[in-house]
């Protein structure tokens, strides 16, 4: 087989994203952010979001990793970048589901657009780890300032 | 044709393709391979003998017992031990390692004092020894590395003081490949007073230890990175030491007599072997080692170094590949770490999978060196007896075709 199968995991469009890396950098005045670290191989995703009107107004990241790790960042961001955090979140939540195995629909997939590219991640379960852990820590992001928008409500309340 | 060309067929797992491709596996610092002899005396002991230890007085009973103690005779005289009441079975190196720092470690350290381990240890000799710290109050103190990747010895020297309890240091690093001056160490601690704890998980599969000639007081390591069962490990103690030492775990089997508000233990080593132990572990142990002392300890030796020979210089010859630890292969253990210049380790072990070549890629459980080294992660080749310059020529090749794939520079 050889390196054959590399190129359904290693296509040009994460190769490329991984050696120029779109959203890379930290933001100006985050609201949300998140660091996540995979121990078993030392990929890092350090995920800055700044979400305006339940928008994600603009998203960066810093961090370091293999090719898989840094390509799902950059590809993540540019899928979320001006999405709503519910949105974003569905889409965390599909791309987390590809690489468990559970299959969507082509329409929802679309909605990931260059980030699909990394569902191919399903062959090499080792790394699945490495593409997932950008959405991971999207998710994460978003659901704490769902929290602190909850936490801020209940306080209105009382 | 040297026997050394046909051990390979004693082992059935490296008879399969994968990903279509002949098999080479380097991962052999992760866990080794079982030869047929091994598989047998697991499969005969399960078959014929299965019974629990110490406290039967059935047939099975008193066979399963034989064969376990005989196990510990066989461990002894491996590793020369003076005595076998001073082999005590673990799971692993880890958890021998953890038993030092659990029950000696928390007698005899106390808040100012030492404890001396190297940067290069993997974590399981790093973790328990900074968690003692901090429980006791006492520092840890770390021993650098030469430029060239070894243990420095004049830092040791630096480091350890008469305040110093324990010094922990790896007999050979998991990742620089290196051998440490153990019996330097040993003298330096005991001048100090302090005792000595070598973690060898790296190191009696591949060469002969002799745990009296090098004066440590404590020595662990474990069966899987020498061809036994995996669960299984060693932890040697000095017979005065394991004697005044409390018990690690509390149960069944390590008791001398119960009543209901007192117990007495057992002596050592039982008194360090709560529960029922691994027995089909501790036989295919002994078994592995039998199997290794056909080959002889030198033999194997020589083998990894022929490899290393062969090996090191290729990788160095490729001006993408970054070797760590010493150019040197004399100096070289069968652990070869690299990168390849802009491409992440992981990435590499993918690429070299595709290829039939397995290798490590990660930090190796020893974070620490990773930061000294400046680098987060490494790639990891690790040879052992079933390895062939056939599976050097492999990983070159791979290593090759990885950096075509990848364009390095170019993407």
């Amino acid at each position: 087989m050889g390196l054959s199968k590399l190129n359904q995991l290693y296509r040009a469009v994460i190769l490329d994203a991984a050696a120029n890396p779109h959203h890379k950098g930290d933001i100006a005045k985050p609201t949300n952010q998140q660091t996540l670290h995979n121990p078993t191989c030392g990929d890092t995703v350090n995920l800055e979001l700044r979400v305006i009107d339940g928008r994600v107004a603009e998203i960066g990241f810093t961090g370091e990793g293999c090719t898989i790790s840094q390509a799902s960042a950059s590809m993540m961001a540019d899928a979320v970048a001006g999405k709503t955090t519910s949105e974003a979140l569905a889409m965390a939540k599909v791309f987390s589901d590809e690489a468990i195995g559970k299959k969507h629909q082509p329409a929802e997939l679309a909605k990931l657009g260059d980030a699909q590219a990394l569902t191919s991640i399903m062959q090499f379960p080792a790394r699945i780890k490495c593409a997932t852990l950008s959405w991971w820590a999207l998710a994460q992001a978003l659901e704490q300032n769902e929290q602190e928008r909850g936490a801020t409500h209940d306080r209105q309340s009382k | 044709m040297s026997k050394w060309d046909n051990i390979r067929s004693d082992f059935p797992i490296l008879e399969q393709r994968v990903n279509g491709e002949r098999l080479a596996y380097l991962d052999n610092a992760a866990t080794t391979q079982r030869p047929t002899p091994v598989l047998n005396d697991l499969m005969h002991f399960y078959q014929h003998d299965n019974a629990n230890v110490h406290r039967g007085v059935h047939t099975l009973a008193v066979r399963a017992t034989t064969q376990y103690e005989e196990a510990r005779k066989v461990v002894q005289h491996f590793i020369n031990a003076a005595d076998a009441r001073e082999i005590i079975f673990t799971r692993g190196a880890t958890e021998g390692l953890n038993l030092v720092a659990a029950t000696y470690g928390r007698q005899h350290v106390h808040a100012g004092d030492e404890i001396v381990v190297s940067i290069a240890e993997h974590h399981s000799n790093l973790v328990p020894w900074q968690q003692l710290a901090i429980a006791t109050g006492a520092s840890l103190k770390y021993i650098g590395l030469t430029a060239a990747g070894s243990l420095d010895l004049n830092s040791a020297e630096k480091q350890i003081t008469d305040r110093t309890k324990i010094v922990a240091v790896t007999h050979a690093s998991n990742v620089l490949g290196t051998k440490t001056p153990l019996k330097k160490l040993a003298v330096l601690a005991h001048q100090h007073g302090a005792i000595i704890v070598a973690d060898g998980a790296q190191a009696v599969p591949h060469f002969a230890v002799d745990v009296q000639q090098l004066g440590v007081d404590f020595y662990a390591f474990s069966g899987h990175k020498m061809m036994s069962g995996m669960g299984i490990g060693v932890l040697y103690g000095r017979y005065d030491l394991l004697q005044a030492m409390p018990p690690y775990q509390f149960g069944g089997e390590m008791i001398s007599t119960v009543s209901q508000q007192a117990t007495t233990f057992a002596e050592p080593p039982h008194k360090f072997e709560a529960g029922t132990p691994n027995v089909a572990g501790a036989i295919s142990l002994a078994s592995a080692m039998n199997y290794l002392q056909q080959l002889g300890m030198v033999n194997v030796e020589r083998h990894e170094q022929e490899l290393v020979e062969t090996a090191l210089p290729r990788l160095l010859a490729e001006d993408y590949v970054t070797v760590y630890g010493p150019h040197d292969p004399v100096k070289h253990t069968g652990v070869i770490s690299f990168n390849i210049t802009g491409l992440h380790p992981h990435d590499v072990a993918t690429a070299l999978d595709m290829e039939g070549v397995a290798i490590r890629a990660g930090h190796h459980c020893a974070e620490p060196l990773m930061d000294q080294l400046g680098v987060t992660a490494t790639a990891r080749a690790s040879f052992y007896v079933y390895n062939s310059q056939q599976d050097v020529d492999q990983l070159i090749d791979a290593i090759r075709e990885t950096k075509e794939f990848f364009h390095i520079g170019t993407i």
